[in-house]
């Protein structure tokens, strides 16, 4: 089920400071966050984030089509290597 | 024959039901298109008068999105999200359930039939 309207998007409010700061600072910073969780807001477009997937930060740029989706979106958390040929269908 | 919305030819059915060979119009659409002209249910497409057919032909032109602009706009869609490189564009690239569904059985439809693993042996009794 999709979030009631009447809460708006959903963003750990330290994030909007980052961003702030980020602006503010003009140098092309990887913004580092952990907050997976947090919706992508109109004001994020153009920044580049490094969002934690538990192991990394994944930089992830952020354009205008990514907003209203979440940023744990784009900071896949599990690595699927593909399966190894088996060993016994070689010997055989 | 009756040609609505470009390369559809429902045949002598139902209106009703003949509507659903177009691409985006289901059960309730037809429905409502059939009361929104005061279409009986039982006529049949065979039984409509030219006039009728313009008319369905016209309100589905103006108010619906069907068959190549409908697939568009679908795989738009989809290209949208794999091209975002997000979760779900990932699972569309790699041909897997998007929706977070298990993948350790089933998930037939998306990874398509099952294919035999090489050199796995049988259980055997």
């Amino acid at each position: 089920m999709s979030r009631s309207v009447w809460k708006g998007p959903f963003v750990d409010g330290y994030l909007l400071n980052k961003a702030d700061a980020a602006r503010a600072s003009t140098r092309n910073e990887i913004i580092k966050i952990w907050s997976r969780r947090s919706t992508i807001l109109p004001q994020f477009v153009g920044l580049t984030f490094g969002v934690y997937n538990g192991k990394k930060f994944i930089p992830v740029q952020v354009s205008e089509n990514m907003v209203g989706h979440k940023f744990g979106e784009f900071s896949p958390t599990r690595t699927f290597t593909g399966h190894s040929s088996d060993k016994k269908a070689k010997r055989g | 024959m009756a040609r609505i919305a470009g390369v559809n030819i429902p045949t002598n059915k139902r209106v009703l039901i003949s509507l659903r060979y177009i691409y985006g119009i289901g059960p309730s659409n037809a429905k409502v298109i059939c009361e929104q002209l005061g279409i009986p249910e039982d006529r049949r497409v065979n039984q409509l008068t030219d006039e009728e057919i313009l008319k369905i032909r016209e309100l589905i032109d103006r108010e619906y999105r069907v068959e190549g602009d409908l697939r568009r706009e679908n795989a738009m869609n989809i290209k949208r999200l794999m091209d975002m490189a997000c979760y779900r564009g990932l699972r569309h690239r790699k041909g897997l359930p998007v929706r977070g569904q298990r993948t350790h059985t089933n998930a037939r439809t998306r990874k398509g039939k099952a294919v035999a693993i090489a050199g796995k042996k049988k259980v055997t009794k």
